[in-house]
Order: structure tokens, then C-alpha cells, then sequence
């Protein structure tokens, strides 16, 4: 269809009259170029641009659900929030808790994506589209529905515990022990992120020259040696981007620790984002804005950090 | 060395299949929880197969009891809109940032690659002090507005554009076309690919989205389907899995037929995003 229509605008091009007429009302393409952007730029200024001068400027004031109607009539108290945010046991547990989300779900999550992409781009044609689909299902599941199905699937009596006990083992009680609620917690996320990590991958070794693989079994180098210093070195780029992406997604976790636990038990799966929205459904909002900048700088050392050291060599 | 290779492919197709089974298994526990009763529930915690796929109960107690018409009316207004209008606003955006020279193009490029990244929750509690504001809140508009425009879509729309060449739209403004002729004869027609892709990110991203929807909606007439679907799992008792679950299926489903048929403008979206 999209074919039929291109050759009638092609066709369009040869019918000069008809658009003479309409080029004087016009205006010359440097105020259409504006014009074209200005949904773009109206968006942008209102949702992103306003609301970050917002964020940095009312950090630094004591600005409450009380001043919403007069948000002039704050008082400036400039650095005290940062120090009374990043003082609080409860933020810095919810901080805890993100560290350990992103220093496990980003390897593992990368680890299994980067090794299904390998298996699926070494030589099975078959059923690779299949495999591919599957695997990235869970991505586009509403993370809603997913926590619910976790939920119950990990209940006292529910089939993950049924499961264990025909086998003679005593699953625990999974969302209501720390350590086991952030397993499942890691568990879901890991199961609705690992898709996008595998697609990368692919996308990235199928840029991957033939000759390169055949030069290298030429040269008598094992799967696995081949795998090290030639696949790993060539995909610098995308383990780049991958490693980012994933990095900035698990730093902002928040969907699955509040849909499965609600944060608890006592607040041992609680993120920095939860910790943000709670204190914003507080009133405290200057506290939650604060805790959000606190988090932003975390996302951009942690980004720095990375494009410079995983940054492709000359 | 041939029976080798045999024995390599069989493994690995060995672990493709468990990898996939493990992806889909929670899928098929929301299709066999959604047809059972409670009293299946209660009888067998741990079973997997309900006594019968035609037992519509649960389904039918969502629509009549639990307000999810209402937040299934919402939902398709919500994706709706924000389709529509992203394919029309980053199309133009993007055909501007890819085709027309003016100065401040590679500043508002910034702005685009700025938008892309900032994570969203730094943003969301500014974002709805304007929306108190612009006295947008506990609305449809609320929830919509910040999504109007997309600038995952704007940078999609801007790369397909650089594909397109020059040639073809000289030759139209050399004719005497003006420049909305243009774009809306010329280059709109030959963007149907990168249209299918972001419809399609743009009503996943919508579609999904939970914590602004949950921020902005407050009462039950606006709430979404994911925010519905969390209220009620919340305040349900811990044991309604069959209603909760059933729920699950009228959000997945939607997006799982989409999936089905357009699986390669899925994949694509993923893959651009990847090339910034």
C-alpha cells in the first residue's frame, strides 16, 4: 500500500500548476522547518526543559503540598535537603537495595542475553525467528500483568512451592523474606529485560563480517577463544550501548519492586524511585525532588564512567 | 567432524527450547489462573490446568463489577491519541531535523538526544506540579499530554528521513511544490516503515506506561488498564487470583496479537534506538 501511495506523490511531481498557486501561501522552508518542530519543541519545553530547571532549582527549597497553590511563597534552604536526604536511613537503604539491583541484574541480565544472541546467531536457521520472538516476548509484556502472575506463582502454596515440595523440598516463604524477595524481584526484571539485551546482541553480531569467524577457525582457535578475543573485542559499540541502557534502566527500577513487594518486607526491596514517589505522595516534595537529582547524578557518573571505560579504541 | 556439528546443533536447540519454555511459562500461568474459580484456587494452590477453559466468570465479574470496560475505554483513548499524534508530530520533526538546513537544527537535535535520555523519574514530579497547573490532573489529557511527542519517535522519524534522497524532494520544490506539498505528497508516502515503527513503539510505550498514569489519575473513571489492574491487586484480597489474573489477559492480549503480526516493526524499534 505504502508503495501505491509513493508513486502517486512521485506522480505529483510532474503536475507543477496545481502547486504553484499554494508555494506564495507558504512560508519559505527555514519558518516551515520551524513550524514542523514546534509540536516537538512545545512538548519538549513544557515536559522536559521547564520541568528539570524545576527539579534543580526546587531542591534547593523547602517547597511542600501546601505551596502547590502559591509556589512562590517557598523559602530557599539551598543545600539542607541534600543533606537531609542523603542522611536519611531510609533513603540510603532504598540507595543500598538500587546498587544491588544494578551490580547483579546488569551482568547476569547482559550475560544471558549476550549468550543467547550467540546461540542464536551460530549457524540455526531454523526456528531462529521463533526462538527470537519468544525470548523477547516477556519485553513487551505489561510489567503490571507480569507482577501479578510472579506474585502468584511465588505464593506460600503456589506453583513454584508446590513444584519444590513434590520434590521433597521446603520452598520459603519468597516475597515475605528479604533476601528472597529481592531474588524475585531480580528474577522478574532479569525475565522482562533480557530480550532487549539479546536483540542488541544480535543486531550486533550479524554486523560481524563472515570472513572474520571463517579467518579465525582457519587459524585452528577454539569457540570459546574465539568468542574472547575476536566476537567480545568487535562488539565493543554495542556491549557499550547495551552495557548503558541497561545500566540507566536498572538505576531507575521501579515498576517491579513496587508491583511485587510494595518495596517491603521493610522496605529491603524499596528503590530509590519508589523512595522518590513515596516521599512525592508524602507532600514532601522537595525531598522527592531531591532524591531525584540525587539518582540523576548516579545515572550520569555511572553513564560517564562507562563511555569511558568501554569507549571503542582508535 | 559432521557428527560433531549434529551433536553441537542438537544442544543448542536443546537449551533454546528451555530458555523459551522458562520465558513462556508465566504467560501460561496467566492463561490457565484466568479460567479458574476461586474454589479451584482455594482446593489446589499449586495445580497448573483449570477444570474447564470455557468458565468466562472471572471475565465477566472484570467487566460487570470491576470498572474494567471503563479503564479498557481509557486505555484505547490514551494509546489512540498518543499514536496518532506522535506519527503526525515526530514525522514532521523529523523531516524538519533530516531534510530542511534552518538555524538551531543542530541544537534542537540536542534537545531531541537530551529527551531520549534523561530517566524518567527525574522528571515526573515536576512534570506534575505543571500538570496542577494547567489543571490537567485526574484526566485523560494529563495522562496523554507528555507523550504527545516522543523523542525516541522524533529521532526514528529523522533517521528514516536521512534515507530518503535529496533528489526527490529537489526536484518537487524545483516544480514549484511548496514545502508543506511536500511533505505531506512526497515525503509522508515514502515513510511507511518507519510510520508501522513508531505506531507501534509509541502504543507499547503508551499502552504500558504505569507510574505517570498511576500519578495522574486519582479517581477510578480515569484510571488506565495497568492502573487499574494495580489498584485492584493491591486492595483485592491476596487470594483473587482469578480475577487478577484474567485482568492480565485484557492487558496482554492487545499487545500479544499486535506482537504477533508485526514482529519485525517490534524488533526494529528496539534495533534504532540501538544505532543512536
Amino acid at each position: 500500500m505504502a508503495l501505491e501511495t509513493s508513486s502517486a506523490g512521485v506522480a505529483a511531481v510532474s503536475r507543477p500548476l496545481r502547486w504553484a498557486s499554494s508555494r506564495r501561501l507558504t512560508p519559505g522552508p527555514t519558518g516551515v522547518a520551524w513550524l514542523f518542530v514546534t509540536p516537538f519543541l512545545v512538548i519538549f519545553a513544557v515536559f522536559t526543559a521547564v520541568p528539570a530547571v524545576m527539579a534543580v532549582t526546587l531542591t534547593m527549597t523547602d517547597i511542600g503540598v501546601a505551596d502547590l497553590r502559591d509556589p512562590l511563597g517557598v523559602n530557599f534552604v539551598f543545600l539542607d535537603n541534600f543533606q537531609a536526604v542523603l542522611t536519611a536511613p531510609a533513603f540510603l537503604r532504598s540507595a543500598l537495595n538500587t546498587v544491588i539491583y544494578v551490580g547483579i541484574g546488569v551482568p547476569v541480565t547482559m550475560a544471558i542475553g549476550f549468550l543467547l544472541a550467540l546461540a542464536l546467531d551460530s549457524g540455526i536457521r531454523r526456528a531462529r525467528p521463533v526462538f527470537r520472538a519468544v525470548i523477547y516476548l516477556p519485553v513487551i509484556a505489561n510489567v503490571v500483568a507480569a507482577a501479578i502472575v510472579w506474585q502468584y506463582a511465588f505464593t506460600l502454596n503456589g506453583p513454584i512451592n508446590s513444584f519444590l515440595a513434590d520434590r521433597g523440598i521446603a520452598g520459603p516463604n519468597w516475597l515475605g523474606t528479604p533476601t528472597t524477595a529481592m531474588i524475585v524481584v531480580l528474577l522478574l526484571t532479569i525475565w522482562r529485560t533480557t530480550g532487549t539485551c539479546m536483540v542488541l546482541f544480535l543486531a550486533g553480531l550479524q554486523a560481524v563480517p563472515e570472513e572474520v569467524h571463517e579467518a579465525a577457525s582457519l587459524d585452528g582457535a577454539g569457540y570459546w577463544r574465539r568468542v574472547f578475543q575476536m566476537t567480545l573485542p568487535l562488539l565493543r559499540p554495542t556491549t557499550l550501548l547495551v552495557t548503558v541502557l541497561m545500566s540507566v534502566m536498572f538505576l531507575n527500577i521501579f515498576d517491579e519492586p513496587f508491583l511485587l513487594t510494595e518495596g517491603g518486607p521493610l522496605g529491603s526491596t524499596k528503590s530509590v524511585a519508589q523512595w522518590v514517589y513515596e516521599q512525592f505522595g508524602f507532600g514532601n516534595i522537595s525531598n522527592a525532588m531531591t532524591g531525584s537529582i540525587v539518582l540523576l547524578l548516579g545515572v550520569l557518573i555511572v553513564c560517564v564512567v562507562q563511555l569511558r571505560v568501554l569507549r571503542p579504541k582508535q | 567432524m559432521n557428527r560433531l556439528h549434529v551433536v553441537r546443533a542438537s544442544g543448542l536447540y536443546l537449551v533454546l527450547c528451555l530458555v523459551s519454555a522458562l520465558m513462556l511459562l508465566p504467560f501460561a500461568w496467566v492463561v490457565f489462573g484466568a479460567f479458574k474459580t476461586q474454589g479451584e484456587f482455594t482446593a489446589n494452590p499449586g495445580g497448573w490446568l483449570p477444570e474447564s477453559f470455557a468458565n468466562l466468570q472471572n471475565f465477566v465479574v472484570l467487566f460487570t463489577e470491576e470498572g474494567f470496560g471503563g479503564f479498557l475505554v481509557n486505555s484505547i483513548i490514551v494509546s489512540a491519541v498518543t499514536v496518532l499524534a506522535n506519527v503526525l508530530f515526530c514525522s514532521m520533526a523529523g523531516y524538519a531535523l533530516a531534510k530542511l538546513p534552518f538555524r538551531g537544527r543542530s541544537l534542537l537535535m540536542g534537545c531531541v538526544l537530551v529527551a531520549m535520555t534523561v530517566p524518567y523519574v527525574a522528571l515526573f514530579v515536576p512534570q506534575f506540579l505543571i500538570i496542577v497547573q494547567l489543571g490537567l490532573v485526574n484526566t485523560l489529557a494529563g495522562i496523554i499530554a507528555p507523550m504527545l511527542v516522543m523523542p525516541l519517535g522524533v529521532f526514528i522519524m529523522r533517521q528514516f528521513a536521512l534515507s530518503i534522497p535529496d533528489e526527490l524532494l529537489e526536484a518537487a520544490r524545483i516544480d514549484g511544490a511548496g514545502e508543506f506539498g511536500i511533505f505531506f505528497r512526497i515525503f509522508l508516502p515514502l515513510l511507511g516503515p518507519a510510520i508501522a515503527t513508531v505506531s507501534i513503539f509509541t502504543f507499547l510505550a503508551s499502552w504500558n506506561f504505569f507510574l505517570w498514569p498511576l500519578v495522574v489519575a486519582q479517581t477510578e473513571d480515569v484510571f488506565t488498564l495497568p492502573v487499574g489492574l494495580a489498584i485492584a491487586s493491591q486492595q483485592a484480597n491476596t487470594t483473587a487470583y482469578g480475577l487478577l489474573l484474567a485482568g492480565a489477559i485484557v492487558v496482554l492480549l492487545p499487545v500479544l496479537i499486535l506482537f504477533l503480526f508485526l514482529q519485525r516493526y517490534f524488533i526494529q524499534g528496539i534495533a534504532t534506538a540501538g544505532l543512536k
